[in-house]
């Protein structure tokens, strides 16, 4: 399967032509054609990812089997003996014209199986889910429809062997995403929230196209290894990699909702649940991370991340963590309280890659993509089942652990996972982020990212809190969901629990490094080792953030003072609106930027248009009919036709002068002709004597 | 050379005394007021040609001139003259009124014929009619050059002869 | 006799043709002309030919006597026809051809 993953995206690619010619005339709408491809393509992916596992294994003397002759050399790295496994390239050629060669291929390697597993995993379960979410549902076969577009679109990116590739599936992930969350589009707010969604990607999606075009220039390729080894070679143009490095993430902070491009991922929550949870959360908000951890060696080099220092990457994804951390406290709604969070733990990610922590940034993608969409189709049961389809936590939420077990207990163990727990997922990923960037020199951003994980379990706890503790305030009558949707939620808990074991570093299991991490084109990232005190900070200062989040609100009798500060308290009041107008970016881009282009300056190239370019093409305009009528006057009555005029009239007056000699009589020519004879004789004569 | 020198004298009187008569006749020719009267200078002028061809020792020739054009051609005239004839008509003035320009024309290429013909023959030597030339010119002679040489010739112009003949049958028969 | 006295004699009988058929009235004394004009030519030959000893010009003199009949034969057709038609043999009449 490694040879022929070009089968995983197209399966899905082939249902969804299948869903929309077909679907609505089949019994379940197009649901079992999804459920099907995506089953398959998952089943593939996991045998892509065991050959993966079996090739690096027999490459390093691990476990063998028959796949051992490929990729066996050993190549010296400083002190270490690591063992080079090849990734699997298998690339078709569209057409190539002086040395451009374009066309499609696919890299096997640790990231893309990796990443092959989690978007076909969590893609098969919201297809589940989403019979019973999406059940009886006005445009269900679209849905479907659109669902495997996207699985296509994000499985063509993730196995791209070249940049162009990527952006046929990055593009097409962002329509999708579109065409998705706008999927209610009778409301006019959920339309405006899909246009706010697809603007703000494409204003990041300026800089894929540069960056693409930059590596271009700079690589002469647009293959992703030929760039890789380009960026680390001698040669490499330190500056143009700067230049590329900054275009493309300037496409990360659009995709990926980094500060300051990271205003229409909650909006984007107006899509139905089970679309947040996979688009935005666990596969297509990644793309960015995925780009980012694809094309590391030109951000190495660019942004000179082995140097220490604060670089592009890690400033904006520490601003990103604690940004999106605030403003997760502020929202009613559960499900923007999962989006600010996504933003965060994308901004993790982020500063991560930026700091060196290359195995950290992908082993958290790998993570937060279960429990995160853990937490989002929980959210999404207790909106089905128990709050009548409301998302508003104060109004409509409240005590709903008594009445959907199941539910409450997988979104607890999310919760534990996103805080950063022991020994949940989220622990082992969010804590070796956090040594890698201490131990790399970026020991701000490790102080960033302690803030960061406290801040976060504090949320978690006000939203767990607000959704299952306390009395009932909703309308509904809130009971369990369905099996299709709480198997999901179980499957899912497992992963969250066990998928931090892969690479326990505690335990020296490193297993998903080994596997994952690039041996090609690769630079020499410091691995530093389980570090007991930097844990132990980072689980205490979840723990202090749960505790305070929990006393706040349970014992909220006891806090007297406190309660209602910010309705008393000035100050406080501004920090809670500043906040609740999230930060005022959405009021700046509204109103400042896309209003001023919008009022004067299209007012001002409309003017231009009328009055200069029109006013320039009039007058090339009337510039031609004068220049004809002068031409027709001068040049063609006077001199073309005084010319032939005149021509006939000299021939007439000539004519009438030389009709004299037509006297009609022989006698007369035959006069001037001897008259002519002896002239010429007579010359003769002269000439010869 | 006495015998020479007194043929020579001979010959050349003789050749001016039918040389002025040539020159007088083709005058009358051309200035006679009278057409019968022209015709008739006309046959004089022919004459003198014959007489000057037996002077130059082509007798053949001189015979078929008088043969031919005197003969017949001057009765062809006279027959012209008399058919087209208007009776009772009185002869108009029988010149057009380009005679001055003609007139001017003909001394004007007489004058530079006769100028090119002095220049190029000035000095040539006298014409000797000798014993051998009697045979040079005799039918015999005459036939055997236009039958050897200018065989084709010969054929073509009896075929111009047919021709005329027939034109002038068709030309002037009543229809 | 020298050459020359034949030769323009022959020119002054060719000149005086000339004069005849350029100022005559009347066509068959234009005819006339002409036969004076050929007979100067056939008198050049004939004394080139006694010039130079060879009989090719009395040949062709007597080919030009034949021509001449042949052209006052049908040149006097065609005056016939013309006063035939007009009659009148009169040349300055005979002017349809101008211009």
């Amino acid at each position: 399967m490694l040879d022929n993953a070009w089968i995983i995206p197209a399966i899905p690619a082939v249902s969804f032509f299948l869903i929309l010619f077909f679907g609505k005339r089949i019994p379940t709408k197009g649901a079992a054609i999804g459920i099907t491809a995506l089953g398959t393509s998952f089943v593939l992916s996991c045998v892509a990812v065991y050959q993966w596992i079996d090739r690096v294994e027999s490459a390093t003397g691990g476990k063998s089997s028959g796949l051992a002759a490929f990729g066996r050399s050993l190549v010296t790295h400083g002190a270490e003996t690591k063992p080079v496994v090849e990734p699997v390239l298998h690339h078709v050629t569209w057409w190539s014209n002086a040395g451009i060669d374009f066309g499609v291929g696919i890299r096997m390697d640790g990231l893309a199986v990796m990443m092959l597993f989690v978007v076909t995993l969590i893609s098969l379960l919201v297809h589940i889910y989403s019979t019973a979410y999406l059940h009886n549902d006005i445009r269900y076969t679209h849905y479907y429809a659109m669902l495997s577009l996207f699985s296509a679109a994000m499985l063509t990116l993730v196995v791209a062997d070249n940049t162009l590739q990527l952006m046929v599936g990055w593009e097409g992930v962002g329509l999708c995403s579109f065409a998705l969350i706008g999927h209610w589009w009778e409301e006019g707010a959920n339309s405006k929230a899909a246009l706010k969604a697809f603007m703000t990607t494409r204003t990041g999606d300026i800089g894929l196209l540069i960056g693409v075009s930059v590596l271009f220039w700079a690589a002469r390729s647009f293959d992703i290894g030929k760039i890789n080894a380009y960026s680390l070679s001698p040669r490499a143009d330190h500056g143009m990699l700067l230049v590329a490095a900054s275009c493309l993430m300037l496409a990360i902070i659009g995709k990926s909702g980094q500060f300051p491009l990271h205003t229409w991922l909650p909006d984007a929550m107006a899509g139905p649940t089970p679309v947040s949870a996979l688009i935005h959360a666990a596969t297509m908000v990644v793309a960015g991370v995925y780009l980012g951890a694809r094309l590391y060696p030109v951000f190495w080099n660019g942004f000179s991340i082995g140097n220490g220092g604060v670089n592009f990457m890690v400033l904006i994804g520490g601003i990103t963590i604690i940004i999106g951390a605030l403003l997760a406290f502020v929202q009613d709604d559960i499900k923007k309280v999962l989006a600010y969070s996504t933003i965060s733990q994308l901004g993790y990610m982020v500063m991560a890659l930026g700091a060196g922590a290359w195995v950290a940034a992908v082993f958290h993608l790998f993570t937060h993509a279960f429990f995160k969409a853990l937490l989002f189709l929980g959210a999404g049961s207790v909106s089905h089942s128990g709050s009548h389809h409301s998302f508003d936590m104060k109004k409509d939420m409240g005590g709903l652990r008594k009445f959907m077990p199941i539910t409450f207990w997988t979104f607890i163990v999310g919760t534990l996972a996103l805080a950063g727990i022991f020994p949940f997922a989220g622990f082992w990923s969010k804590d070796e982020i956090l040594v890698t960037a201490g131990q790399s020199g970026y020991d701000f951003f490790l102080i960033v990212g302690l803030v960061g994980a406290f801040l976060t379990a504090a949320y978690m706890t006000r939203c767990v809190y607000l959704t299952f503790f306390g009395e009932y305030r909703g309308h509904g009558h809130p009971h369990e969901s369905e099996p299709v949707i709480t198997v999901p939620l179980i499957i899912l808990a497992v992963f969250a629990v066990l998928a931090g074991f892969l690479n326990a570093a505690a335990f020296h299991i490193e297993k998903f490094a080994t596997w994952v991490e690039p041996r090609v084109a690769f630079p020499e990232l410091v691995h530093p080792a389980f570090d007991y005190p930097k844990a132990a900070i980072s689980l205490s200062m979840a723990a202090i953030g749960i505790g305070v989040a929990a006393f706040f609100f349970f014992k909220r009798e006891k806090m007297g003072k406190l309660n209602g500060l910010t309705e008393r308290n000035k100050v406080a009041h501004a920090g809670y609106m500043f906040l609740v107008n999230k930060y005022y970016l959405d009021a700046l881009y509204e109103n400042v930027i896309v209003a001023s282009i919008r009022g004067p300056i299209a007012r001002g190239c409309y003017w231009v248009n009328q009055h200069v370019v029109d006013a320039v093409v009039n007058g090339a305009g009337k510039g031609a009919k004068a220049t004809g009528q002068w031409t027709y006057d001068y040049l063609d009555r006077k001199v073309v036709d005084g010319a032939v005029n005149g021509t006939a009239e000299v021939t007439a007056e000539s004519g009438g002068l030389l009709r004299y000699f037509q006297a009609g009589r022989v006698q007369r020519y035959a006069l001037y002709m001897f008259a002519a004879v002896g002239l010429l004789a007579l010359l003769l004569l002269i000439a010869n004597i | 050379m006495p015998f020479v020198l007194s043929t020579m004298v001979a010959q050349t009187v003789v050749f001016w005394i039918i040389a002025v008569a040539m020159v007088a006749a083709a005058i009358g020719v051309v200035r006679s007021q009278n057409v019968v009267h022209a015709a008739l200078y006309l046959v004089v002028v022919l004459a003198g040609a014959a007489a000057q061809y037996i002077l130059l020792v082509a007798e053949f020739v001189a015979w078929v001139q008088v043969l031919i054009y005197i003969g017949a051609i001057v009765i062809l005239f006279l027959f012209g003259i008399m058919l087209t004839r208007a009776p009772m008509r009185p002869d108009g003035p029988l010149d057009n009124d380009q005679r001055f320009a003609a007139g001017v024309v003909s001394l004007f290429l007489f004058g530079v014929l006769t100028a090119l013909l002095v220049d190029a023959y000035g000095d040539a030597p006298q014409i000797h009619p000798k014993a051998s030339m009697v045979l040079k010119g005799s039918p015999t002679a005459i036939a055997s050059s236009m039958f050897r040489n200018y065989l084709v010739p010969f054929e073509v112009v009896s075929m111009l002869l047919l021709a005329a003949l027939v034109g002038a049958v068709v030309i002037a028969r009543r229809d | 006799m020298t050459l020359n006295n034949f030769l323009i004699l022959s020119a002054f009988l060719f000149c005086t043709g000339l004069y005849g058929t350029l100022a005559r009235r009347n066509a068959v004394l234009v005819l006339m002309s002409i036969e004076l004009m050929l007979n100067a030519v056939n008198l050049n030959l004939v004394a080139f030919s006694a010039f130079r000893e060879n009989v090719t010009g009395q040949v062709f003199s007597l080919f030009i006597i034949t021509i001449a009949a042949a052209e006052v034969g049908v040149g006097l057709a065609i005056v016939l026809l013309i006063y035939r038609n007009s009659r009148s043999v009169d040349l300055d009449q005979a002017d349809q051809l101008k211009g």
